[in-house]
């Protein structure tokens, strides 16, 4: 599992709107890459280009190449459907199906593509990703339980061992701690260090000491002004674009923060 | 009215803060006390005049409430807790406004239709029935079960898959086109709906044709804008992150649709379904053109004509004498497949409706 994904010329738009322009980059596989940024610089919208979110959304159309282990994600013949069971996503808010128990929650990925799966593998199945996600000792009592009867931080983590029930190549998250306390949020940053040695994972943040603790590449995005597009600025390790950034943009971006 | 004590304190003996009522509060058993009191003042006054009568002294002690118990909160209480009694008095005599039919309807229907209800009513038809035998509405029931169960068997699917189209695909000219006559079709009397079946199979199958379809057609046309407009809303409550959260699985959107969108709607979806059933099972005029009246107990919903109970209420009612008796039998019988089918539909919905927090 877990594979690198190369970036080269992308441009994003809604509709007529350029809203992220020229970005090439890497995401290493096993390493964890954070988007940087301040708000509306197109962070989400570079991040939702990766697994074909985006062109869900009318009017909005992707230039340029987004290749995964040798294939443009948005070569002819690609199905955007295949492309989503491979790089998995995590959003901002937990989103948990009301409809569904704990345990359905996890099996989502299965149970909605009307595959079978015997019950001692679906029991499997929803253990080691509970497992994987650290919220199984919390949960195992009341699997049946609605999803959406858990905490806020207990949900954001259902979502992610729904994410990582189909087994994903890549996991994208957006902002996945902005809804949480510090205890959660702990929680999940633990479970992105675990979740680092099996999969590709890209992260934006806003939290900067996040970003520092869990990322091991860091890529700064910026924009210069209302109705211009996003660009990125500056793309390195992260211990690196903290301690000494060679853009000014970035210092300045990352000192303001820091205080 | 209520004897005056005197509660007009000094205000200087209280703390000054922003945040202390610097006005006294009346009971919470006070506006009992002035609606009691108005009601004994306007029996009296009525009686003045004449004999006073339940609605007169309804209606006048409605207005010295409203005044007395308002004016006297403004003396007391100060203006801001005046006007709040004085909008809970609208508020709560509207609602009581709005109670009076219903109440009256179901008590007329109930007094007049319960001595009917008996099990010989209720299974037997109007086969051989002339003078003063009692006669049943078998066939009545049958027809209408059987007719509206048509009539939602076409709607329903076509309306949610209408409804589907347009929240999540319809863009554009068509989109607004179907939404427009939609709302068009809302709008159609019924009695065109049954011209329009009527010389729709008229004109397939010749002048002859009957049949319980042709009813159920009708009905369908004024059903599904109904189904269509309750669907779609539901959808749209739908919060879209569900959507994206399945497609980001990797599950395909038509899948997403019927698992997600449609089985977190579900429970909307049949009450929606509910209200457009209650919508079309009274109606009569599009029946009595297309479907008429016959004696005999008919199932067959392609062949032969078929009563249904607001026809066969009408035709009863026509008849005089016993027939009236039978029409309010038939009413109530109508009442009672709605609240049951209302009951049905509530508790489906409650089964399937996505479960809260514990
Ligand atoms: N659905 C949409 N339709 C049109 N424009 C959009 C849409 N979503 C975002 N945009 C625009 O695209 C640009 C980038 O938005 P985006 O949400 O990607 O920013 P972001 O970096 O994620 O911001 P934040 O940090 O606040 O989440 C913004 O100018 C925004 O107004
Ligand atoms: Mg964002």
């Amino acid at each position: 599992m877990s594979k690198r994904i190369d970036v080269t010329d992308l441009n994003v738009y809604y509709g007529s709107f350029l809203a992220v322009a020229d970005v090439s980059l890497v995401m290493e596989p096993r390493s964890v890459t954070a988007f940087i940024g301040p708000s509306g610089c197109g962070k989400s919208t570079f991040l939702r280009t990766l697994n074909r979110m985006h062109e869900v959304l009318p009017g909005a159309r992707v230039e340029g190449k987004v290749v995964m282990d040798g294939t443009d994600l948005y070569g002819a013949n690609v199905d955007p459907v295949e492309v989503r069971r491979q790089v998995g996503m995590v959003f901002q808010r937990p989103n948990p199906f009301p409809t569904m128990s704990i345990a359905d929650n996890v099996l989502a990925g299965v149970k909605l593509n009307n595959r079978r799966i015997s019950k001692s593998d679906a029991a499997d199945m929803v253990e080691s990703s509970l497992r994987g996600a650290n919220l199984w000792t919390e949960v195992k009592d009341r699997l049946d339980r609605p999803g959406s009867s858990l905490s806020g931080g207990q949900q954001q983590r259902l979502c992610i061992a729904r994410t990582i029930a189909v087994k994903p190549q890549v996991v994208l998250m957006d902002e996945p701690c902005s809804a949480l306390d510090p205890i959660s949020t702990l929680a999940i940053e633990d479970l992105i260090e675990e979740l680092k040695s099996d999969y590709t994972i890209v992260i934006v943040t806003h939290n900067m000491q996040q970003a520092a603790r869990v990322s091991d590449r860091t890529a700064f995005f910026n924009i210069e002004g209302t109705g211009k597009p996003g660009r990125l600025v500056e793309m390195g390790d992260t211990s690196t674009i903290f301690s000494s950034p060679s853009k000014k943009a970035t210092e300045d971006y990352i000192s303001g923060r820091f205080g | 009215m209520t004897a005056k004590t005197d509660l007009s304190s000094t205000p200087d003996s209280l703390p000054s803060s922003p945040l202390i009522h610097d006005s006294r509060t009346l009971p919470r058993w006070s506006p009992w006390a002035f609606l009691g009191g108005s009601l004994v003042v306007a029996t009296g006054l009525l009686a003045l005049i004449g004999t006073p009568t339940p609605t007169g002294v309804a209606l006048l002690g409605a207005v010295f409430f409203a005044i007395s118990l308002t004016a006297y909160s403004a003396r007391v209480e100060g203006r801001r807790h005046a006007t709040d009694r004085f909008a809970t008095t609208l508020v709560t005599a509207a609602f009581g406004a709005a109670m009076v039919p219903l109440v009256s309807l179901l008590w007329t229907v109930l007094a007049n239709g319960l001595p009917m209800l008996t099990a010989s009513f209720l299974t037997s038809d109007m086969v051989g029935v002339y003078g003063d035998i009692q006669g049943g509405v078998l066939h009545a029931i049958v027809g209408t079960l059987v007719i509206t169960a048509w009539a939602t068997v076409i709607s329903v699917p076509v309306g949610i898959m209408t409804a589907v189209y347009l929240v999540e695909y319809g863009r554009g000219a068509l989109a607004r086109g179907i939404t427009f006559f939609v709302d068009v079709m809302t709008g159609i009397p019924s009695i065109v709906a049954g011209l329009f079946a009527f010389s729709l199979f008229t004109i397939v199958f010749g002048p002859a044709y009957r049949a319980g379809i042709m009813g159920a057609a009708a009905l369908a046309l004024l059903m599904t804008p109904v189904v269509i407009r309750s669907v779609e809303e539901m959808l749209r409550l739908v919060p879209n992150e569900l959507r994206e959260a399945a497609l980001a699985l990797g599950v395909p959107k038509w899948l997403v649709i019927v698992k997600v969108v449609l089985r977190t709607a579900v429970a909307g979806i049949v009450t929606g379904v509910m209200l457009a059933i209650a919508r079309v099972i009274g109606e009569t005029a599009p029946l009595l053109l297309t479907v008429g009246y016959v004696a005999q107990v008919n199932a067959d919903v392609f062949n032969g004509r078929m009563t249904t109970l607001p026809v066969y209420a009408y035709r009863e009612w026509s008849q005089g004498r016993v027939g009236v008796d039978r029409a309010w039998g038939a009413a109530l019988v109508l009442i009672l497949i709605v609240m049951l089918l209302n009951l049905v539909a509530r508790l489906v919905s409650k089964y399937l409706a996505p479960k809260a927090k514990p």
